[in-house]
């Protein structure tokens, strides 16, 4: 009677553990081969970590919740890549921490929104997206404008994305601050620091107001950096099937 | 290694994950069970006579 | 049933546990007010100072509980926590309904409903308020109050831990505020469901691992021999929410003083453990842990035993086992390796039978007494929410196909079938225990008014029915029109033209999620007569039917 009654009353541990066993089955066995399966991220030639600036861009999608309307993962369906343009491949969101696929499209997928707009385009529609694009129901961004940024800021973000794994040297690292205000100005002293540490990085006022590095600059650099890291000239997709 | 995971997953995990099930059936439909279900299943029903609540006594 | 007397060794709430408590409480505030002082940025000083305050509220409320002092009585249940439970979650459940509306009004109406001098009401901002008011302020707050009454009613005993259970009550509390705060000022990790910053994780953690002490050890010195299967629904809701909770929150901070942090993993595998935890944040916060409400509160209002046990146990361990795989079905046709996503969708489809066996479960706990579906509106409530989720447990299979899922995925047809499980399931069985619940708590013989319920059920179900209707057309029309080619081969519409097609649906939309705020102010209003013990004399003295099934 003792001993049955003992039993009764582990059984509530038992249950835990049991669930817990049960429900941890299935994460194991979908992510963990994710991280040591080479196959999962594609070989491919020009993804680099974001320079200061446009991680400071990255950051403020995030903060304003961009990902909830607009995804950044083109699927490989006819219409989406005539859309779109090639499909996202894994390499390109290797340094994302965290990702921006998304799940909702209320707006246009922004995987391959890197180039396809000039910066003024872009700074009209921030500020005022139904001014250049009527039927919008996108909100209003015009407090990024003249809302000035601290360079200081940007080591600690590359400390902590390096720390995640992104593979910032310590030349960047300690470089971050000046990069910074670096790639609003093709007229800085370190230009040439600057290109060789971030190959391809763009270099020029993005919001046309070269007195201040701007919280417009900085998210106009990220969505123009935006799918333009990959070279598909030279991407054979052959070699990365899975 | 993509390949040796891919075939366990389709053979000792399959099994695994069926035994697994049966032996959820066997607890369930046990008829020796069926007591100790058939008096579970009222509790809800027999915590008070009241059945609204408050302090029991 | 004879009465019971419980062990008071175990359900001590005596002098022992306060200097505990007056000093984890000092530490914390001292550790607020540091953080609050050395802040790397305003928001954070900002958060800090809430903490700060939450802490001194703390304490006065300590000393308030000693100096009544207030004996707690070892034989009587703890239903104070859940009476506040019942306050928070309608007070949450309005606030989140109606922010719903807000961010509906500006997709249907952008130029009237945005404002360029206010940023933090953008939709960016707002949505997620949305999102975690309804799941975690007022989801949460149900399936907390309901736990705790759930699991003291069928063990028989005391909830453990003295003042633990108003620790969960109001530690939870003070997460929604930070995390809502946050959302408003820009404070976010960008994942989805689970939002907040690396800090309001931790203490949710904190509150989290409370709840699950407080309520195993309420299972523990239970006098029923049996763990009735609402608990094991529970349980398995309290644990697998902790571990997708530490798991996809996982981040290193720029700063230890600092709102922001960048997370553990990145790309493909940030995405799958993200989709990991946002399916099994509806399979165990959303399903599992109010089917533990239907599986109590739908037997105790028909007065009738669930329709099998057995089924219940084979539901269980079936749907927990299988959901936790679904989670790729989110990431179909993406960079995420084809061998996932075909995993997730065949979990996926195979997840429709241990549904439908809860919902059939749920449904046949009537039969013999389906009449009482017409004289009670609660009752009623329950049985359509059941049948709400049988339908949204058989789309979800449906649109994890990966044909369709290249349809319906990035369009509103997902966000109607959220809607479906999350108003018709999730909000009826929530109403309905509600329902329940305050004239139990509240000792009344009855709620204060059937006919307001029935107001409530209909008004509602119109709105549910105008919202997932309408996403549906705007959903599938906008996938159809998004891969449209015309008579020369070229995609037939611009991106804009879509959006502005949906124009007409996010206006039904809108007024759909207008009719269901309304039902739940008419619950709101309902529930506090009915607490306050008032009766709508003139509607039982015509109709004595319509009283409770008690």
């Amino acid at each position: 009677m003792l001993d049955r009654h003992e039993f009764l009353e582990k059984r509530g541990l038992v249950l835990t553990v049991a669930i817990l066993i049960v429900v941890a089955i299935g994460g194991i066995v979908e992510i963990a081969p994710l991280f040591y399966l080479e196959s999962t991220i594609e070989k491919v030639k020009g993804v680099r970590p974001y320079t200061p600036l446009e991680l400071a861009g990255r950051n403020i999608y995030v903060r304003e919740g961009c990902y909830v309307c607009h995804s950044q993962m083109v699927r490989p369906l006819r219409d989406e890549v005539e859309r779109y343009g090639h499909y996202s491949l894994a390499a390109e969101s290797m340094y994302d921490h965290p990702f921006q696929w998304g799940s909702k499209r209320s707006g246009p997928d922004l995987a391959r929104v890197g180039g396809k707009y000039s910066d003024a385009w872009h700074k009209q529609h921030l500020i005022d997206p139904r001014s250049v694009v009527p039927e919008s129901i996108m909100p209003p961004y015009a407090f990024l404008e003249g809302k000035v940024m601290e360079a200081e800021d940007a080591e600690g973000w590359l400390k902590a994305n390096r720390a995640v794994g992104v593979p910032y040297t310590d030349e960047m690292i300690e470089n971050a601050a000046s990069d910074f205000s670096t790639q609003t100005d093709p007229f800085a002293d370190d230009y040439d620091g600057f290109v060789a540490r971030y190959p391809n990085a763009v270099v020029r006022d993005f919001d046309g107001d070269p007195r201040h590095v701007t919280e417009m600059d900085a998210l106009i650099a990220y969505l123009q950096v935006l799918g333009t890291m990959v070279d598909f000239e030279t991407y054979e997709p052959e070699e990365n099937y899975r | 290694m993509y390949e040796t995971l891919a075939k366990f997953a389709q053979t000792w995990g399959l099994l695994l994950f069926v035994l697994a099930f049966v032996l959820v059936l066997i607890y369930a439909l046990n008829p020796r069970n069926k007591k100790k279900f058939d008096e579970a299943k009222r509790i809800p029903l027999e915590d008070e006579e009241d059945g609204n609540g408050g302090k029991r006594d | 049933m004879t009465s019971v007397t419980p062990r008071t060794a175990t359900a001590t709430t005596g002098g022992g546990d306060i200097p505990f408590i007056a000093a984890a409480l000092g530490v914390g505030l001292l550790l607020a007010l540091f953080v609050a002082a050395r802040a790397a940025d305003p928001l954070m000083s900002a958060h800090a100072f809430i903490f700060a305050a939450a802490f001194v509220g703390g304490g006065f409320a300590l000393v308030h509980h000693v100096s009544s002092g207030a004996k707690a009585d070892p034989t009587a249940y703890e239903f104070g926590v859940v009476k506040a439970g019942v306050f928070a979650s309608v007070f949450w459940g309005l606030a989140g309904f109606l922010v719903g509306v807000v961010i509906a009004a500006q997709l249907a109406f952008p130029n009237i409903f945005y404002f360029p001098e206010l940023g933090w009401t953008n939709f960016g901002r707002l949505r997620p308020l949305h999102t975690s008011a309804v799941i975690f302020a007022f989801g949460g707050n149900v399936l907390i109050a309901t736990s705790f009454y759930v699991v003291q009613r069928t063990s028989r005993a005391k909830l453990w831990g003295g003042l633990a259970p108003w620790f969960v009550f109001w530690g939870y509390q003070l997460f929604i505020v930070i995390a809502a705060t946050g959302y408003l000022m820009g404070v976010t990790q960008s994942r989805e469901y689970a939002e907040p910053e690396w800090y309001a994780d931790l203490w949710l953690t904190l509150v989290w691992v409370v709840y699950l002490l407080v309520f195993l050890g309420t299972i523990l010195k239970r006098k029923e021999p049996h763990i009735y299967v609402a608990n094991w629904f529970y349980l398995a809701f309290i644990v697998t929410i902790a571990m997708l909770h530490i798991v996809n929150n996982l981040a290193i901070p720029v700063s230890l003083t600092g709102v922001k942090s960048y997370s553990l993993f990145a790309g493909v595998q940030d995405a799958l453990t993200q989709w990991w935890y946002g399916h099994n944040a509806v399979g165990f916060f959303l399903t599992a842990g109010f089917l533990a409400i239907m599986y109590y509160f739908i037997p105790k209002q028909a007065d009738r035993p669930v329709y099998s046990y057995r089924l219940s146990i084979i539901h269980f361990w079936a749907l927990i086992f299988i959901y936790i795989w679904a989670g790729p079905h989110h990431l179909h046709y993406t960079a995420l390796p084809e061998w996932a996503q075909t995993l997730g969708m065949t979990f996926s489809i195979m997840l429709w039978m241990p549904s439908w066996g809860g919902m059939i479960n749920g449904l046949m706990t009537l039969s013999g007494a389906w009449d009482k579906l017409r004289t009670d509106p609660v009752l009623r409530m329950m049985v359509v929410s059941v049948a709400f989720y049988g339908m949204s447990t058989f789309e979800g299979p449906l649109m994890s196909v990966r044909a369709v899922n290249s349809l319906s995925h990035y369009t509103d047809w997902t966000i109607g079938h959220v809607h479906s499980g999350a108003l018709g399931w999730v909000g009826y069985i929530s109403f309905g225990a509600l329902y329940c619940l305050t004239p139990w708590l509240w000792k009344r013989k009855s709620l204060y008014s059937n006919q307001l319920v029935e107001w409530h059920f209909w008004i509602s179900t119109i709105g549910i029915l105008l919202y997932i209707t309408s996403m549906w057309v705007s959903g599938i029309m906008q996938g159809l029109m998004w891969r449209a080619y015309d008579a020369f081969g070229f995609l037939e519409y611009s991106f804009v033209e879509t959006v502005e097609a949906m124009h007409p649906y996010y206006i039904i939309r809108m007024s759909g999620g207008l009719l269901f705020l309304t039902g739940a102010l008419i619950m709101a209003y309902n529930l506090w007569r009915t607490a306050k013990g008032d009766v709508r004399e003139k509607e039982f003295a015509a109709s004595p039917a319509l009283a409770p099934a008690e």
